[in-house]
């Protein structure tokens, strides 16, 4: 195992731990703020990536210029599942919450298989196979515009939720719910968009995978466990947790695949988030319990 | 009461499952007065305030503000007309920072479009506000607090403010100016609901008061009535 081997599996890591993070923002983002534990998480990713997809078919559209159409989409989609849907069953315990959402889950895949089939399908992009040479390294084209993306996705929502009135109510709500209440925010409507808007993430997140990975259905429940993975780790709640989380995920199966074999980096990633959880329950950022 | 009413309430029961928590409850406040509740702990103060507020949902009644009923309405839609409340325990947001607290303190459609008017009235009435406009508000002391709470609330432009319990667990300087505030946007032209553990200091400044125990209005009359009054006296002013 030389240096050159490990440096380079190092930033690969990190690059595609960019994009895991983003995904997760999407599921920290809905937790943090309604306290839904988006079962549906790997499926929205990859609707997310068939919407990036079709787009390309039709429009030889760059996944990377998708993004702002597959996240109005994913929007629109994440603003009625909470509105007409996940709303009503708030009241109820949490197993009943996630039931509902598995249930959501199954019949997405179930739907993406019907219209596309359950081989994996991918883009083929003229940069595809270059890379930049500095020094030791070498760095995919796709690997490093992927990561670019990401990181300015999720600026723009940690910007969102500083600086935009509407993104520090919605941080209000999750603050103080009778504080919220109080001050005559429109609490249900406030949910609808949050929801809205971590699924627009996710669905930014499924178009920049999908310059990495090809789809198919049986993908989901994989990104599923992956962000719960990453926000345990970053730490339930913290944002910027989360692309940290991303990282080290990433960093960990790029370095499990070389320096043990590839079919072992979710385990790492599993030995990763056992030790978080011993050493440091709430994860990285996260705030303890008082 | 002299002036026209802003705020009456009829017959209001409110129950938590099957504990009725306000029973046929009926009080008027007019426009420009301070209006004070008392009452025991569990009495039902903070229920009353909530339901009026649209936060609990009555099982019955009316609630009429400026004449229109709107018993049931969800509290966004009654902050939005004008009524505001000083909550029990103050309810910041205590992760957010002062300025951002303000911010959206003035996000219902009500106080948009004034918003940086009204933050800055904010600040000249709480200078102490301005100074620590950036930092986190559950950092600050209570009296802090309990002054962003105060701010927080005019920056939806209230015509009708309730507070709850707002000198609790504040110490007595900081009370005298909690209850001079209270008295100066009165004067301004806001009308006051006051609900207070300081049974004396809060029938001094009210006009009428309200008497509730066990969920229903026992007795009512102007501040210095229920001073006087010998069974008020002894439950509440320990006399
Ligand atoms: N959310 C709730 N669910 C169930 N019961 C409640 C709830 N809030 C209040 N109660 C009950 O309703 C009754 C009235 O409570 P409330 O808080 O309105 O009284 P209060 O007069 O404000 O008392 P305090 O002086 O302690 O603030 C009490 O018996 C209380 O236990
Ligand atoms: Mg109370």
């Amino acid at each position: 195992m030389d240096v050159e081997t490990l440096a380079n599996a190092l930033v690969a890591g990190i690059l595609t731990g960019m994009v895991y993070g983003l995904s997760a923002l999407g599921l920290s983002v809905i937790f943090g703020v309604i306290r839904i534990v988006n079962f549906a998480h790997g499926e929205l990713l990859v609707i997310g990536m068939f919407a990036a997809l079709v787009l390309f078919r039709w429009l030889g559209l760059d996944p990377l210029l998708s993004v702002p159409l597959v996240a109005a989409l994913l929007f629109v989609f994440g603003y009625l599942l909470q509105s007409l849907v996940i709303r009503r069953v708030a009241h109820l315990a949490d197993h009943m919450q996630f039931l509902l959402l598995a249930a959501i889950a199954i019949a997405m895949v179930s739907g993406c298989l019907i219209v596309f089939g359950p081989d994996p399908q991918g883009v083929q992009l003229d940069y595809a196979l270059d890379s930049f040479a500095v020094g030791l390294l070498v760095i995919d084209k796709t690997r490093l515009y992927a990561a670019i993306a990401a990181v300015l996705v999720a600026g723009l929502l940690l910007a969102f939720f500083k600086y935009a009135t509407v993104g520090r109510a919605i941080r209000a709500c999750a603050d103080n719910y009778l504080g919220a209440q109080v001050v005559g925010l429109n609490v249900g409507r406030l949910y609808a968009l949050t929801f809205g808007i971590g699924s627009a993430c996710i669905g930014a997140a499924g178009c920049i995978i999908l310059l990495l990975v090809d789809v198919h259905p049986y993908l989901a429940p994989g990104y599923t466990l992956l962000a719960f993975i990453v926000v345990i780790i970053g730490g339930m709640g913290s944002l910027f947790g989360a692309l940290l989380g991303g990282v080290l995920i990433g960093v960990a199966e790029a370095m499990a695949a070389v320096v043990i074999q590839p079919s072992l980096k979710t385990a790492f990633s599993f030995a990763l988030l056992i030790v978080v959880l011993l050493l440091r329950p709430q994860g990285l950022l996260g705030k303890a319990p008082h | 009461m002299s002036a026209a009413p802003i705020l009456e309430v009829r017959d209001l029961d409110l129950f938590y499952g099957d504990a009725a928590a306000l029973e046929d409850v009926a009080l008027d406040v007019g426009a420009g007065e301070i209006v004070a509740i008392i009452g025991a702990n569990g009495a039902g103060k903070s229920s009353l305030i909530r339901t009026i507020h649209g936060i609990e949902k009555p099982r019955r009644g009316r609630i009429l503000f400026k004449g229109q009923d709107i018993a049931g309405w969800p509290s966004h839609r009654v902050a939005d007309l004008g009524i505001g409340q000083v909550a029990e325990g103050r309810q910041i947001f205590a992760g957010l920072t002062v300025e951002e607290n303000l911010d959206v303190g003035g996000f219902l459609p009500r106080g948009r479009a004034t918003r940086a008017r009204n933050r800055d009235r904010v600040y000249a009435l709480f200078p102490r506000l301005a100074e620590r406009r950036g930092q986190h508000a559950g950092t600050m002391s209570g009296g802090e607090q309990q002054m962003l709470a105060i701010g927080r609330c005019l920056m939806g432009e209230p015509e009708l403010i309730m507070f709850d319990e707002p000198s609790l667990g504040l110490a007595p300087a900081i009370v005298q100016e909690v209850f001079g505030i209270i008295e100066q946007l009165n004067r301004d032209g806001i009308t006051v609901i006051l609900v207070e553990q300081n049974v004396a200091v809060s029938l001094k400044l009210a006009g009428r008061a309200y008497v509730l125990e066990n969920g229903r209005i026992v007795l009512s009359g102007t501040g210095q009535e229920l001073l006087d009054h010998e069974g008020v006296r002894q439950a509440y002013l320990g006399m």
